[in-house]
């Protein structure tokens, strides 16, 4: 079968977009359940940890590199940094390093 | 018309191959799934008097990076904030994407991959706070680490897509920290 290319784009949009459009209208309220209402308080950061770590260790090509800068990110981020001063740092160290490793 | 990067590399293959709508509906659920996890944390971030149209509104722009620093905000998500970031993002995507067919000649390459930890420093930013105050918090970012490193490097799970792997994790972790750790009624907001 071979159908239109437009008609794919509209199943993508459509689908990418209602997966995230319903929860948002369907769930009004406070979820009443504890369980439910507890799990979804910990789904940010148990996501956002897992989209961090390891990638993060792939994120600029070379290791060392990205280590340091998950490094300067943690220190910063435990020191309650912005952001755009974490993300900043964090490739400015990884530049440094990658600096380094191809000067020394 | 829609902004999922993953979602689109794996639809274009669908075109090529000429596979079916059907095909191509299942796929794009499956790629987008944890965005299904981030509406629902996310709807409760929400007033509940907030209109349909400004939550169909902010579903649009409901991305790792937007709901990072959604997150990120304490108390109640104003519907405007949202539409702030989205215009700041697409303008962002878009922008950058033209800058950078050119930038990516002119900057030299090793800027432009230090780059690539911007993201994940920002997320890092989002977490780390919140797990200095809350121990839970800090076993559910550790743990998160832990097990996504296990399926990153193990046979078997290493095999499925980065999608689906932090699906497990998250459903994984978050489960069992709301079974240990419930929270009250004054912090799930």
């Amino acid at each position: 079968m071979r159908g239109s290319v437009y008609i794919y784009i509209l199943v993508m949009a459509l689908v990418t977009y209602l997966i995230r459009a319903l929860p948002l209208t369907l769930i009004r309220n406070k979820i009443e359940n504890r369980f439910i209402r507890s799990f979804l308080y910990y789904v940010p950061y148990a996501t956002l940890a897992a989209m961090t770590f390891p990638a993060i260790l792939y994120s600029t090509g070379e290791m060392a590199a990205s280590a340091a800068g998950f490094a300067a990110a943690l220190i910063l981020a435990f020191r309650r940094k912005s952001l755009i001063v974490v993300a900043t740092v964090a490739s400015l160290a990884a530049l440094l390093v990658n600096l380094l490793i191809m000067y020394l | 018309m829609n902004v999922t990067s993953a979602g689109q590399f794996a639809g274009l293959t669908v075109i090529a191959q000429a596979g079916t709508y059907f095909e191509m509906a299942i796929l794009q659920f499956i790629v987008n799934l944890r965005y299904l996890l981030m509406s629902a944390a996310l709807s409760q971030k929400l007033s509940p008097d907030t209109k349909t149209v400004h939550r169909l509104g902010i579903a649009y722009g409901v991305t790792d990076e937007i709901f990072g620093i959604s997150i990120a905000r304490k108390g109640l998500l104003d519907p405007r904030y949202s539409y702030g970031a989205i215009l700041a993002a697409v303008t962002g995507w878009v922008g950058g994407t033209v800058l950078g067919a050119s930038a990516g000649a002119i900057l030299p390459e090793m800027v432009v991959s230090a780059l690539g930890i911007a993201l994940y420093g920002m997320f890092l930013a989002i977490i780390i706070p919140p797990a200095r105050e809350e121990r839970p918090v800090l076993i559910a970012v550790i743990s998160g680490m832990a097990l996504a490193t296990v399926c990153w490097y193990m046979p078997g799970l290493r095999s499925l897509s980065q999608g689906m792997r932090i699906i497990l994790v998250t459903v994984v972790v978050a489960g069992i920290c709301a079974v240990l750790w419930p929270v009250g009624d004054e912090k799930a907001e």
